[in-house]
Formats: C-alpha cells, sequence, structure tokens
C-alpha cells in the first residue's frame, strides 16, 4: 500500500483508540499553549487598553515596535529565551531550560504583541462619542475604560483568538527551549518534525490531524464571534 | 432640585478662530432653557463646556447648590448629563443602554429594573426593549439617548440638537418628551437647537447665540 495512505490509516487508528502519548502529547500543548496565552492576555490587553486610550511620550515608537513584534521569528524568541534561561544567562540559576516553563515564557513572548495590538486596534476604533457618552453617564475613568473595553470585546477576541493560533502552531521557539523531550516537553509541532525525521509518519500525520482540526475549531469560533459583532444597520 | 448653574465668561477658540468669546449666562434651576443659533455658531460647544466635557480657554462654569459653590468631581458629575447629538450607542441591547448610568452609580438590580421600564414606556421604546441598539432608527436612537439620560434623574440635563436629521413624526415624539419633563418639573432642561420656531415652542426662556455671545432674550 501507498505509505502515505498507510500513514493516514495507521494515524485515525492512532486517534480513534485515543493513544496515550498521542493525548498525552496534545493535552501538554493546550496547557503550554493555554497558560502562555492566559499569560500573555493578562499583561497584553492592559497594554493595548493603555496605548488606545492614553496619549504619553514615545506612544507611535511603541505601537509600531508592537505592531512589528507581531511577526517576530518564533526561533529569534527561542535563541533569546535560551540565552537569558541558560546557566551561563543572567535566569540562569532558576534552571528553567528545556522544561515547560521555558516553553511557556517563549510561547508568551511571541503572543503578547498579538494580543496587545490587535487588542490596541479594536480599542481604538471605538467612536469617541461612545467615551464621551460614558462620560455623560456619570462612569469613572475606570468605568469608562471598562466600557469601551467592552465595545471593542469582539474585535479584542479575535485577537486572543489569532495569537492562540500563533503560538499552537509555533514550533521554532519551543524546540529551541524545550528540548523536545519524550513525555516532558514533547508537544505536537515538535512531535511532528522529529517523527517525520525519522520516517515515522503515523504519529506525525495523527497530531497533523489534531493540529489542523484544533486550528479549524479556532477559526470557526473566530468566525462565529466576529459575526456576533457585527451588527447589520439598516436605517 | 437646587442645582444652579453660572457661567462667567468663558471664551473657547478652535484654530485660533474664536467661538465663544467671554459669555456669560445664569441658570436657575427648573424650566426648559433653548439656545439657538446657526450651525457652527458655538452652541454645542457652549454645552460641552457647561456639562464639563472640555474646558474653556478663559472663564469659568460654576455649578451652585444652596450658595456653595461645588467641586467638579464625579459626584457633582453625576448630577447632571449631556445627551450627545450621534448619542453614542452601545452595541448592546436597548435595556442595556439605557441601564447604564444606574449600574455605573452600583444601583440595585431590581431597581434598574423598574426605572429602566419605566423611562422606556414614558419614551416609547418599551417593544424595542431586547432589540441590539444599533439597529434602530435615527429617531429612536435620539429617544433611547434621552431615555439613557432620564433614568439617572439628573437636576440638570443638556441636549444637543435633540430633533437634528430626524423625521417629523420622531421629531414631534421627542418634543412630546421634552414638554412633559416640564411638566412634570424635575431638571432643568437646557437645549441647543437652530429650528427657531419649534425651539421656542418648548422654551420658558430663550438665548440667542451670535458672534461667540449669548443674548439673553429673557423668558417667552
Amino acid at each position: 500500500m501507498n505509505p502515505i495512505l498507510t500513514g493516514f490509516k495507521e494515524a485515525l487508528t492512532l486517534i480513534f483508540n485515543l493513544d496515550r502519548e498521542l493525548l498525552s502529547i496534545i493535552s501538554l500543548s493546550l496547557m503550554v499553549s493555554g497558560t502562555a496565552l492566559v499569560l500573555a492576555t493578562a499583561a497584553g490587553l492592559p497594554m493595548g487598553a493603555f496605548m488606545g486610550l492614553k496619549k504619553f511620550p514615545f506612544r507611535g515608537v511603541i505601537i509600531s515596535l508592537m505592531n512589528t513584534f507581531m511577526g517576530l521569528p518564533p526561533v529569534v524568541v527561542g535563541l533569546f529565551v535560551y540565552l537569558i534561561l541558560s546557566r551561563s544567562g543572567p535566569l540562569g540559576f532558576m534552571g528553567l531550560l528545556y522544561s515547560p516553563s521555558a516553553m511557556v515564557i517563549a510561547q508568551c513572548i511571541l503572543a503578547f504583541p498579538i494580543v496587545s495590538s490587535l487588542s490596541h486596534a479594536a480599542i481604538v476604533h471605538v467612536a469617541p462619542v461612545i467615551r464621551q457618552a460614558s462620560m455623560t453617564l456619570g462612569a469613572t475613568p475606570f468605568q469608562v475604560t471598562l466600557n469601551i473595553m467592552r465595545e471593542a470585546r469582539y474585535g479584542i477576541m479575535s485577537g486572543v483568538i489569532a495569537a492562540f493560533g500563533r503560538v499552537m502552531a509555533e514550533v521554532g521557539a519551543i524546540l529551541i527551549v524545550g528540548g523536545n523531550i519524550a513525555g516532558y516537553t514533547r508537544v505536537m509541532t515538535t512531535t511532528i518534525a522529529l517523527e517525520t525525521d525519522k520516517g515515522n509518519f503515523e504519529l506525525a500525520i495523527a497530531l497533523g490531524i489534531m493540529l489542523l482540526s484544533l486550528s479549524l475549531l479556532i477559526n470557526m469560533f473566530l468566525y462565529v464571534i466576529q459575526k456576533k459583532g457585527m451588527v447589520t444597520i439598516v436605517r | 432640585m437646587s442645582l444652579r448653574l453660572n457661567v462667567l465668561n468663558i471664551s473657547k477658540s478652535f484654530n485660533g478662530k474664536a467661538i465663544l468669546k467671554e459669555c456669560s449666562v445664569s441658570f436657575d434651576s427648573g424650566g426648559v432653557h433653548v439656545l439657538m443659533g446657526p450651525n457652527g455658531s458655538g452652541k454645542s460647544t457652549f454645552l460641552r463646556i457647561c456639562a464639563l466635557l472640555e474646558r474653556p480657554d478663559k472663564g469659568e462654569v460654576r455649578y451652585v447648590s444652596e450658595s456653595a459653590t461645588l467641586e467638579k468631581d464625579i459626584s457633582l458629575k453625576r448630577r447632571i448629563t449631556l445627551v450627545l447629538p450621534g448619542v453614542g450607542v452601545f452595541n448592546t441591547t436597548v435595556f442595556e443602554n439605557v441601564a447604564y448610568g444606574l449600574q455605573m452609580r452600583g444601583v440595585k438590580k431590581k431597581e434598574i429594573e423598574e426605572k429602566t421600564l419605566r423611562v422606556l414606556e414614558f419614551v416609547g421604546l418599551t417593544h424595542k426593549r431586547d432589540h441590539n441598539a444599533l439597529v434602530l432608527s435615527s429617531g429612536e436612537i435620539q429617544r433611547l439617548g434621552i431615555a439613557r439620560a432620564l433614568v439617572i434623574e439628573p437636576e440638570i440635563l443638556f441636549l444637543d440638537e435633540p430633533t437634528a436629521y430626524i423625521d417629523q413624526e420622531n421629531t414631534e415624539i421627542i418634543e412630546d418628551i421634552i414638554l412633559n419633563m416640564k411638566k412634570q418639573g424635575r431638571s432643568t432642561v437646557i437645549i441647543t437647537t437652530h429650528y427657531m420656531e419649534r425651539g421656542a415652542r418648548l422654551a420658558d426662556r430663550v438665548l440667542i447665540i451670535q458672534d461667540g455671545q449669548i443674548i439673553d432674550k429673557k423668558s417667552v
């Protein structure tokens, strides 16, 4: 039989049999990327709001930098985090290199500019009259900020989901800082790379199918959110 | 209700062009005060300064209650409100839009529901309570803006061009709402408009803005 077809057949067997190795790799991927996303959102959302709502020196420079960092090459981030966490690096004493924590840090750095830039874009798109209306209705400055963020919620959610898609599909950074250790730091993308190298296609294909399905799910969710945010105005 | 507004010698310029020139006027509590003038005469700027959304270049806006001048803090800002020309509709239901001001004041849920429904009925939007506010017509949006302001029971209500760019039917509905408010006498209402005849029909007092200055035509 054609090796590709054989690979697909065995991959589907792995998926339907809920293979333990497959499941542990998927769950570690979700754990690492999910944690990175939560941290990146916790930092990126206030950053996006700050850039969108406050005027401060070098604001334009910071916005441009954040936009540029959205396209950060993962291997460069991996290299940077490696140098920081390696034994001779400034945070080497923490012993985080080749651990899931190092992978979370790398993915967090990749997700942060996406969350903050897309949140910033969503927030500045909220019409100034919304801010003024909130003020005239007796909202405190903090309540005004919350209301603007609520108005920008669909754009913000799109940013968060886009960041999740980016870190889930990323391989370069986590390969460098995680080391692809079986049962410890091996995630979907790094396993696909390794198993393909070894010619062990069934696990690689099974993970590829799962990764694509996950990506499809994320994009469907994004579509639903964006559709919900679009209101047809007939006037 | 005893909040009074004193505007003292305010001036405001945009791009070097003087819009308001040392305007002074006082508003005692109660009644409908209509500020008339052509487009671009500075009516909206005057209202925004009075509603503490903008600062004048010179002069001062003073709110006085029981002969004491009040600080321009959040507690004063919660006693007045301005309905902007575009209203600034929030992307949520009509009910949530109207309830917003009460939610910001930490009012209890049951009271919010009661007051919001009462005001929606007052402006004739009860049947739209669960609709997204963005799909309302221009006239309905203007009524929503008024409802959003009325629900917080302001002592001074500023309405900036409440009947501009809306159809005859909605204009009449809004004028009836204003006349009803006048009858109830709970708020001081300060309106800007460039429709002279219509404005005069609503007013207890007419003010004209001309060449950046306000001319008080006194009581109608």
